[in-house]
């Protein structure tokens, strides 16, 4: 398993390797890879079904309880089958879209890497690799969507999808970690059983709290949807892959996986019944202000992902088959319109929905599947978009008091839906074809043939429930452990639900004979983008971000004394703080030993230089009064037996007064140029300096003494390291691998002269 | 500073300061010293030699660029660091030859790690003071 999942990433590894000599076959060898894992997750349908989920474990950082765990259980077995799925049929279907693109190789890569990632984001049962997989899929859908890298606004799409799902993404972290805390394990199985445990303990609120935001912002969902409409700037095939059954579904993925877990609450459930409300209804109505035929589909995907996360807030037993369902009937119905759009976009070069009608009469199997997914998506019977729509109504139907409001706002979001799968599904085929597009002509097969299939697949389903009653069973297990057994039908007798089907149809007809996509209609939103929460998002990004800007200007202000003050300050407050708060100062003049004539002399020696550098005028004077005051520090060394000190205190020393010779000789004549009150602030400053590491240097006495270490290096050098020099041995044996890393901190500070010294960047000396 | 008393102690010093930092850096493992002391002086017997007789000529007779004494050194070290894994023992494990050498004394892993240490801090020592001073 661990194969199938990180194959992905290995192939990703090689494209640079390959494109150097095998550039063209990538696209021709690529989209066998998540076919082989499609048909590796085939082999293991029989054994999902029968109710027996499978287990890998790898052990990654066990110490921490961080392990490769996969579990293979119904929902995963779901999203498996779909990333798979749609995946080998988006990767055919671009080795055509994109033939003629410079970076096909490139796009292979990240294209690989993200269904890599995505698989092994619904197939782990450990928390951590759960997130760092989900951290991936975000990073992975930066590239995908900023694909096209020399257009601004497609950067800035790319920016804006990685800033919201990486936000959420932390949260997710803080809210992951909370939960392996609180519930005392970080694998998702063993979490159910201490379900219990965690809905009662305080933190709940903040769990959940945190896991909603990463799931919102994943799926986009109101406030956080504005993201996912921008990222349709992504290669079509891209938008087809992400938006319809990998990428916005991960959030679905992640609350329907915590529902045994952390559902059944009335926060819970009321939160996601209000935010997925919210957003399916905003959205669906949304996508008939549009006419860009991405646009349309990008709002009715928020909104179908609203429907979703609005189901699993309902919770109820049919509401989370539903919504298993629906994961199916959505990735299905919206693969296809998104691939019949990218085909509309290549032949005709228009995605204007007001301009495109009568294609059908140029490309017959691309409308044939226009209409099977618009019909999916409206919920006729024969589809399974109705068996669906038939279970999201009885669930709501029947959920208590707020019934009619629930079934209400459902049925007026599918009313808009239906509309919207009409306007791309069906829209652009019939009526007559205008004159411009007249030459548009049949595509390859390479590019009819995934959304035939899969609109073929929503009818088989939707004529024929009964194949997936053993699917649909596990999965909808997976959320409810003791779930009542399932039978899908297409007839569920003559009730109330059958009739709100039948109206939803006549309503939505109707609105779709009555209302035309058009430019004007565009117009009229125009006066609420004030109000949009991308401008208020925007905003809040230049604000930070000048702030930023104002923050680093006064702190890295290039001047090197400033950069010193400011270390000086901080580190006196901090410390005079904590020394005037917590410690009691006193000197205990037991504990210093006698003061030596030759001592007496060194320090004498030290004060005359410090005074000496202080007055003199000149820069050598200076060098030398400092290499002096250094150089009696050796002495020191040297009086409390410690030579390797010494000595190496010396080499320093005198490296540092060639330095100084070598640099300060160069520079002109020693003038003041700073006035009396700077000089005035100084001194003031490095006398507080000074005064707060004298008092530190005399505390340290009073603070117990530990000599279990040094006792244990001076016994044991010799025994073990065969050293008889202490110091020596600890630097290269004890505590070797810091003498290592040590050393190649020098190696970098060197570089990092060296560079910083050869860079010319001063564009007027360049030769 | 192209003084001769200077220039002509400094040609007697370098080869003599050369000798000490090895002689250093050998009884750091009984005595007082070290790879870092060493290098250390290593280094201030070719700035001291560069102050007498300029950059170029410093140049001249070391011959190697000092920068590429720092990934050799670094490579000496860990190869040091990482050698008893081929008798099977962890990283930093100190092997030992049992009798001592002649002129060396006794020769161990601990002893090339120092190796390490010491031409790291040659090569990065020299190659900051040059880069420095070719500059101004």
């Amino acid at each position: 398993m661990i194969f199938a999942v990180i194959s992905g990433f290995i192939l990703a590894a090689l494209v640079p390797l390959f494109s150097s000599f095998a550039r063209n076959l990538i696209p021709k060898i690529y989209p066998f890879l998540p076919l082989g894992i499609f048909i590796y997750l085939g082999t293991c349908f029989s054994q999902v079904t029968q109710n027996a989920p499978m287990h890998w474990s790898y052990n990654w950082v066990p110490s921490f309880g961080v392990n490769l765990d996969f579990r293979l259980d119904g929902l995963a077995l779901l999203f498996g089958m779909l990333i798979t799925g749609i995946g080998t049929l988006v990767f055919f279907y671009s080795s055509y879209y994109l033939k003629e693109d410079k970076y096909l190789d490139r796009f292979y890569g990240y294209l690989s890497m993200f269904m890599a990632a995505m698989l092994g984001l619904v197939l782990s049962d450990n928390l951590i690799s759960l997130f760092v997989f989900w951290e991936l899929t975000s990073i992975s859908s930066f590239f995908l969507i900023g694909y096209k890298n020399d257009d601004p606004s497609s950067r800035k799409s790319a920016l804006m999808a990685l800033g919201i799902t990486g936000f959420g993404g932390l949260v997710l972290l803080a809210g992951l970690i909370w939960i392996g805390f609180v519930g005392g394990s970080y694998s998702i199985i063993e979490l159910v059983n201490s379900s219990e445990l965690i809905k009662s303990h305080e933190a709940y609120p903040w769990i959940i709290g945190l896991l909603f935001i990463g799931a919102f912002t994943k799926s986009a969902q109101f406030p956080f949807h504005f993201w996912l409409p921008g990222a349709m700037k992504a290669p079509t095939p891209v938008s087809t892959y992400l938006h319809s059954a990998t990428m916005v579904k991960a959030g679905i993925y992640l609350l329907a996986r915590f529902t045994p877990v952390l559902g059944g609450t009335d926060s819970w459930n009321w939160t996601l019944i209000l935010v997925g409300g919210i957003t399916m209804l905003y959205a669906a109505a949304h996508s008939l202000f549009r006419t860009d035929l991405k646009s349309i589909l990008a709002y009715s995907t928020i909104s179908a992902l609203g429907i979703l996360v609005f189901l699993l807030g309902v919770g109820t037993e049919d509401a989370l088959l539903a919504a298993g369902i629906f994961i199916l009937t959505h990735a299905l119905y919206k693969a296809t319109l998104f691939l019949i759009t990218g085909i509309i976009d290549h032949e005709t070069g228009t995605r204007e929905v007001t301009s495109l009608g009568g294609l059908q009469k140029v490309m017959k199997p691309v409308a044939l599947a226009g209409y099977l997914a618009a019909l999916s998506s409206a919920g006729v019977p024969l589809f399974l978009g109705f068996i669906s729509k038939e279970i999201m109504y009885e669930s709501t139907f029947h959920f208590s008091n707020w019934a009619i409001i629930l079934t209400a706002s459902i049925v007026l979001t599918k009313v808009f839906l239906f509309v919207a799968g009409f306007w791309v599904g069906i829209k652009p085929f019939t009526g007559n074809l205008p004159q411009e597009h007249a030459k548009a002509k049949m595509p390859s097969p390479l590019l009819w043939i995934p959304p035939v299939f899969l609109a073929g697949l929503c009818v088989l389903f939707g004529v024929f429930p009964g194949i997936l009653d053993a699917f649909m069973q596990t999965v909808f297990n997976s959320m409810s452990p003791e779930g009542e057994v399932i039978h899908l039908a297409l007839w569920h007798g003559l009730n109330w639900v059958l009739v709100l089907s039948l109206l939803t149809l006549g309503l939505g007809f109707a609105l779709y004979k009555f209302l035309k996509p058009s430019q004007s209609l565009k117009g009229k939103l125009a006066p609420f983008d004030k109000f949009a929460p991308i401008e208020l998002m925007e905003r809040i990004g230049i604000t930070f971000q000048s702030f930023a800007g104002s923050w680093t200007g006064f702190f890295q202000n290039g001047y090197l004394r400033n950069y010193v003050i400011s270390i000086l300050i901080f580190l006196t407050v901090l410390a005079g703080y904590r020394l005037y708060d917590g410690v009691d100062i006193h000197l205990d003049w037991s504990q210093i030993s006698d003061i030596t004539p030759s001592e007496f002399l060194v320090v004498v020696l030290m004060v005359t230089s410090i005074f000496f550098a202080l007055i003199t005028k000149t820069r050598t004077g200076v060098i030398v009064a400092l290499g002096i005051i250094g150089l009696a520090n050796c002495l020191f060394f040297l009086y409390y037996s410690a030579p390797d000190l010494a000595m190496t205190q010396f080499s320093i020393d005198t490296l540092t007064v060639l330095l100084f010779m070598l640099v300060l000789f160069q520079l002109p004549k020693n003038r003041s140029f700073s006035t009396r009150k700077l000089r005035v602030r100084d001194g003031a400053l490095s006398l507080m300096f000074g005064v707060l590491i004298s008092i530190l240097a005399l505390e340290v006495f009073e603070a117990p003494s530990y000599t279990e270490v040094s006792e244990y290096y001076a016994e044991n050098a010799y025994l073990l390291a065969k050293g008889k020099n202490v110091v020596n041995v600890i630097l290269v044996d004890f505590r070797g691998i810091d003498t290592l890393v040590e050393t190649v901190v020098l190696v970098i500070a060197a570089m990092g002269v060296f560079s910083l010294l050869k860079l010319n960047l001063n564009p007027f000396n360049k030769e | 500073m192209k003084s001769i008393i200077f220039q002509t102690a400094s040609k007697y010093l370098l080869p003599l300061l050369l000798l000490f930092s090895v002689f250093i850096l050998l009884r750091g493992h009984y005595l007082p010293g070290g790879g870092f002391v060493g290098g250390l002086m290593a280094a201030i017997a070719f700035i001291l030699y560069s102050f007498a007789f300029g950059l170029k000529e410093t140049k001249s007779i070391v011959k190697l660029n000092p920068r590429y004494l720092m990934p050799v050194g670094l490579a000496v070290s860990i190869l040091a660091a990482v050698s008893p894994w081929l008798v099977n023992l962890p990283v930093m494990t100190g092997l030992w030859y049992d009798e001592p050498l002649k002129l060396i004394g006794m020769v161990g892993s601990s002893l090339f790690f120092d190796i390490g240490v010491y031409l790291v801090v040659i090569g990065s020592t020299l190659t900051i003071m040059f880069s420095i001073s070719e500059t101004i």
